[in-house]
């Protein structure tokens, strides 16, 4: 069985609690779903989406969503491709209680719709070796400021702490990847040749004589393993800071986001997403529910963009960025 | 490389991550500070973890050799 009903706006029921934008009332089923109140299939019951942004969730949260999920849900919840915890078969007439409770350790619930969204990131550089940037720190960061702020469509952002991307950057709005840019000190090199051994891009060729490197900057990813494999500290971090991809997106058409720019700061990022969403919706008027990507294809976008960011992008700017690529996954 | 007296010498050419710098944490804990233990693995995946998790385990690779497509490392046991 087909069930159409779940953006409707036709198909309504009074609820207690408010939600995004709206006062507690009568609210169709679209409005519930845009505050993270997903309509399921079966009568009265709604999926409530759990904010957890970069998928950290502390455990006293965990523990209420737990608590709440036995009480008003079924027996499971469930992890959302976005890293949020959903909490199925609720009843509406509960959302007030599950609210309430999920209140008591500051748990919030997630917004849907044509917004910015909860980012997603790996557990970056707090821990895990190959972590390059505080992907954490800056997803609490732009979460605070920016969640639920209003576009033309969702716009989606994410943090990788390295060019793994397991955060998938490239098939985000607007994403940021963790970099580093190494520089060699030759008096401090021994010619061990480990270096052009460790790197996995070809960027590093060892002397056939000395043993020393010769760095082919085109090719590095920036991932940093020259830096951590080298036993004598001569190769050390040159620029630090995120590469910028713009204009992904997943879905039936997939977007690869492109890069527009290259080591920006951790305080430039929250600079970036307010005047690239400013830009969005400048640009995106009258044009229905449009993601940036579709935008920065359209002719010009793409140097209309870089030119109202060259103020915040300054010499990091990437020169000519191509727009996003559309990517057929139907073949 | 060869003026350091190598007080014992460990083959990891065998094994993968993450056995490879397990077996050499294990062999460190069997020297004293300041003594050197030979390791020869892999270039690769070996190459890029076992000699940064050395370091920021505070050993110190006071002497390298490549050999062929393997690598003897001299490291120092650090505190």
């Amino acid at each position: 069985m087909l069930d159409h009903n779940i953006e409707d706006e036709k198909y309504k029921v009074e609820v207690t609690v408010p939600v995004i934008g709206k006062s507690a009332g009568v609210l169709s089923f679209n409005d519930l779903k845009t505050g993270g109140y997903i309509k399921q299939r079966q009568k009265d019951k709604f999926t409530v989406r759990c904010m957890v942004p970069g998928g950290r969730l502390p455990i006293k949260k965990l523990k209420k969503i737990v608590e709440v999920a036995e009480k008003y849900g079924a027996d499971y919840v469930h992890l959302s491709i976005r890293q949020s915890l959903e909490i199925p078969y609720v009843d509406y007439h509960n959302f007030d209680k599950v609210v309430a409770e999920l209140s008591e350790v500051d748990q919030k619930v997630a917004s849907c719709g044509p917004r910015v969204r909860v980012p997603t990131a790996c557990s970056g550089c707090e821990y895990n070796p190959n972590g390059l940037s505080d992907t954490q720190g800056l997803t609490k960061v732009v979460n605070d400021k920016f969640f639920g702020a209003e576009c033309n469509h969702k716009f989606k952002t994410s943090f990788s702490g390295c060019p793994i991307d397991c955060a998938r950057t490239s098939e985000m709005d607007l994403a940021f990847q963790g970099a580093v840019f190494p520089e060699w000190e030759e008096e401090k090199c021994t010619g061990c040749r480990i270096c052009a051994s460790a790197c996995q891009e070809d960027a590093i060729h060892d002397h056939p004589e000395t043993g020393e490197p010769i760095f082919f900057p085109d090719k590095c990813l920036y991932c940093a393993d020259c830096i951590r494999a080298c036993p004598t500290e001569a190769w050390v971090s040159g620029k630090t800071g995120h590469i910028v991809r713009i204009g992904g997106k997943h879905g039936r058409h997939p977007f690869k986001g492109s890069v527009v720019a290259k080591f920006v700061s951790d305080e430039d990022v929250p600079v970036i997403i307010e005047k690239t969403v400013e830009w969005y919706n400048k640009h995106g008027v009258g044009k229905g529910r449009i993601r940036i990507g579709t935008l920065l294809r359209e002719e010009g976008m793409m140097q209309s963009y870089m030119e109202h960011m060259k103020d915040v992008f300054k010499d990091k700017a990437v020169k000519d960025p191509k727009p996003p690529l559309e990517i057929n996954i139907q073949e | 490389m060869s003026d350091i007296k190598v007080d014992a010498v460990l083959d990891i050419t065998n094994e993968v991550c993450p056995m490879t710098f397990v077996k050499t944490k294990l062999k460190l804990e069997t020297l004293e500070t300041g003594q050197h233990l030979e390791v020869i693995l892999n270039d690769g995946e070996p190459l890029r973890n076992v000699p940064r998790s050395l370091k920021e385990e505070g050993h110190r690779i006071v002497g390298t050799k490549k050999d062929g497509t393997k690598f003897h490392l001299i490291v120092e046991k650090g505190m």
